[in-house]
């Protein structure tokens, strides 16, 4: 009798002790969610709901000035239609030369910057010069673009530099077919070249020191230890780099549309530029929606890229 | 540091070309900055002689007469250049400060407490990472069209409150808080609310303005998004002020660049001041340490 009494006072005892564990973590969790609801509601609200609206309209007709849900649902329509849009394949590949060229350039400038200063200057000449650098990469984008456009004129100062190098009739950079893109290219590069050298310089001072130490017992010169051991050592910062660079070179838009906006024609036209054009001046919703999800379809590869790498390397 | 630095350094050779990378250096820096000190040259010249040959980068004499046209002060036009500064200060910090906050919140949760699907919802938020804003501009121009936000800055402010990689910067920085404290402050009765307010937020204080610097400058110079969401001259930022400033004044050189000088100081105000928090924040997911 007694022995029953006590063991269903045990158990009443570890009941209670398990409720309460579970009212503390049902609060714990209760709070989480309080935390995260700010941010999950943009989350739904403003990033995922949109995408599906995007997804959607993607595959109707609409044009904005038709008003709110006065769209035929068309299918795949804009996407074929796309393929022979010539505006369309000017962006796309106006946007693939742009990236193929800007990151890889980037790149290499990077990497040469970032070993001559980490080699060559003291701790605090380094933190001064990287600071250098990186002032045109937190410029606002109207603001450079601007001064490179007056650099670009005609009897500007970059115009008059390739004079003095000995090029005789420079183009007017800006205004010319051939010579548009390659101007903003180099802008571009410019901006980013700051923030690379700074990764750059971040992730080599995180390089194991004995390693060079006993290469240089070795005998192996400054530029040997460059090439056979700091950029294999670099590998995961310029494979972020390259990752990170190409998305944002698919992104431009802000250098484009102030200093030639796309033009002259559709020399610099990329593709957010003509979403934007699309969508905002010409009001063809549906249609701009389609290329955003292009863009939308491109970058995700290039992420699954990144994903399959970074899961190979754990 | 030094890693590349060839040990023994010291024949007359060596120190040559030491000397000749560390001008090699030098002159990059300054081939980066030349379009900003070409900026302040022409700022202060008079029109005519901004584009002539032969004057040099900066004029003999001093001409403030750009900056005070810029600024309203005399040539009797007003551009409302300070109305554009205040709106890109408005608009910038609470776009920080939502973002900061909202980031802190999530970052929080997500390296603290325990709860049901805090992995997929972590997953989830990491995905965000993948949806270019561009695709979402549409969607998001037509829902704050019906809601009547496009004309407001909300329109730009709002959007903040997803900041993916600043959420994940707050959990990194949670994660290395230490569990004691937080349970020891548990058991002298504290909420969690209070815990992370009074305890871990002050821990994570250099994140958190690693987070609000990166951000600040990011809104600060962000131009897409207002091009498309303000229309109104009265709630124009500085990008689509100076944007429009120059289209209008596209033929007078010092005057851009007096422009340009006036929206770009401020930026790299903040930045030399708070470049210790935003050249930490950078690197977050970039070199793995």
């Amino acid at each position: 009798m007694t022995k029953i009494k006590q063991e269903q006072k045990e158990w009443s005892v570890e009941t209670s002790l398990a409720k309460g564990r579970q009212q503390k973590r049902r609060r714990e969790a209760g709070m989480a969610y309080a935390f995260l609801l700010p941010s999950l509601l943009g989350l739904l609200l403003l990033s995922l709901l949109p995408m599906l609206i995007s997804l959607y309209i993607s595959l109707t007709d609409w044009v904005y000035t038709n008003g709110l849900w006065n769209w035929n649902f068309v299918g795949f329509q804009n996407f074929i239609d796309l393929w022979s849009d010539s505006w369309f394949l000017k962006s796309l590949g106006n946007t693939v030369i742009f990236t193929v060229v800007t990151v890889p350039v980037g790149i290499f400038l990077a990497l040469v910057a970032a070993a001559l200063i980490d080699s060559f200057c003291g701790e605090q000449t380094s933190g001064v010069v990287r600071i250098a650098l990186y002032m045109p990469h937190i410029c606002n984008i109207v603001a450079t673009s601007t001064i490179w456009k007056t650099l670009y004129s005609s009897y500007g100062p970059f115009t008059n530099l390739m004079r003095a190098l000995g090029w005789q009739d420079p183009p007017k950079f800006l205004v010319s077919y051939t010579w548009a893109l390659p101007a903003i290219m180099l802008v571009v590069i410019w901006a980013r070249l700051g923030y690379w050298v700074f990764l750059y310089g971040a992730a080599m001072q995180a390089l194991p020191v004995d390693l060079y130490e006993s290469a240089s017992l070795d005998g192996a010169s400054g530029l040997q230890k460059f090439r056979r051991l700091t950029i294999p050592l670099l590998t995961n910062t310029t494979f972020y780099m390259t990752v990170t660079g190409i998305i944002s070179s698919f992104q431009v838009f802000g250098y484009v549309n102030v200093m030639t906006g796309g033009g002259p024609k559709d020399s610099t036209y990329v593709l957010v530029y003509y979403i934007y054009k699309l969508a905002f001046d010409y009001r063809r919703t549906g249609y701009a929606s389609a290329v955003a999800v292009v863009l939308f379809v491109l970058l995700l590869l290039v992420t699954v890229v990144q994903y399959r790498h970074n899961s190979r390397k754990d | 540091m030094a890693k590349v630095r060839a040990v023994g350094s010291n024949t007359p050779q060596k120190r040559r070309f030491r000397l000749l990378m560390v001008l090699l250096i030098g002159a990059l820096c300054l081939i980066m900055l030349s379009p900003f000190i070409w900026m302040v040259g022409a700022s202060l010249k008079r029109e005519a002689d901004v584009m002539k040959q032969g004057i040099g980068w900066f004029p003999g004499y001093w001409y403030p007469e750009n900056y005070l046209r810029v600024l309203g002060f005399s040539g009797g036009k007003n551009y409302h250049f300070m109305r554009g500064y205040w709106n890109s200060i408005k608009v910038s910090t609470l776009s920080a400060g939502v973002a900061a906050a909202s980031s802190c919140l999530a970052g929080y949760a997500f390296a603290k407490l325990k709860f049901k699907g805090s992995h997929a919802l972590f997953i989830l938020y990491l995905s965000q990472m993948m949806i270019p804003s561009q695709l979402t501009l549409i969607p998001r121009f037509v829902i704050f069209s019906e809601i009547a936000l496009v004309n407001t800055h909300w329109a730009l402010i709002l959007p903040k409150i997803i900041a993916v990689n600043a959420t994940f910067m707050m959990r990194q920085a949670f994660l290395g808080t230490s569990e004691e404290l937080r349970e020891a402050a548990k058991i002298d009765g504290a909420g969690e609310f209070r815990i992370f307010l009074r305890i871990m937020v002050p821990i994570i204080k250099p994140t958190l303005a690693a987070v609000f610097t990166t951000q600040f400058i990011s809104a600060w110079n962000s131009y897409l998004d207002p091009l498309i969401f303000i229309n109104r001259e009265k709630l124009y930022t500085l990008p689509l002020l100076l944007d429009n400033f120059v289209t209008m004044e596209s033929t007078q050189y010092g005057l851009m660049m007096a422009a340009c000088c006036l929206a770009t100081i401020p930026v790299f105000a903040v930045f030399l001041f708070g470049q210790r928090f935003f050249m930490k924040g950078l690197t977050v997911g970039a070199v793995k340490g």
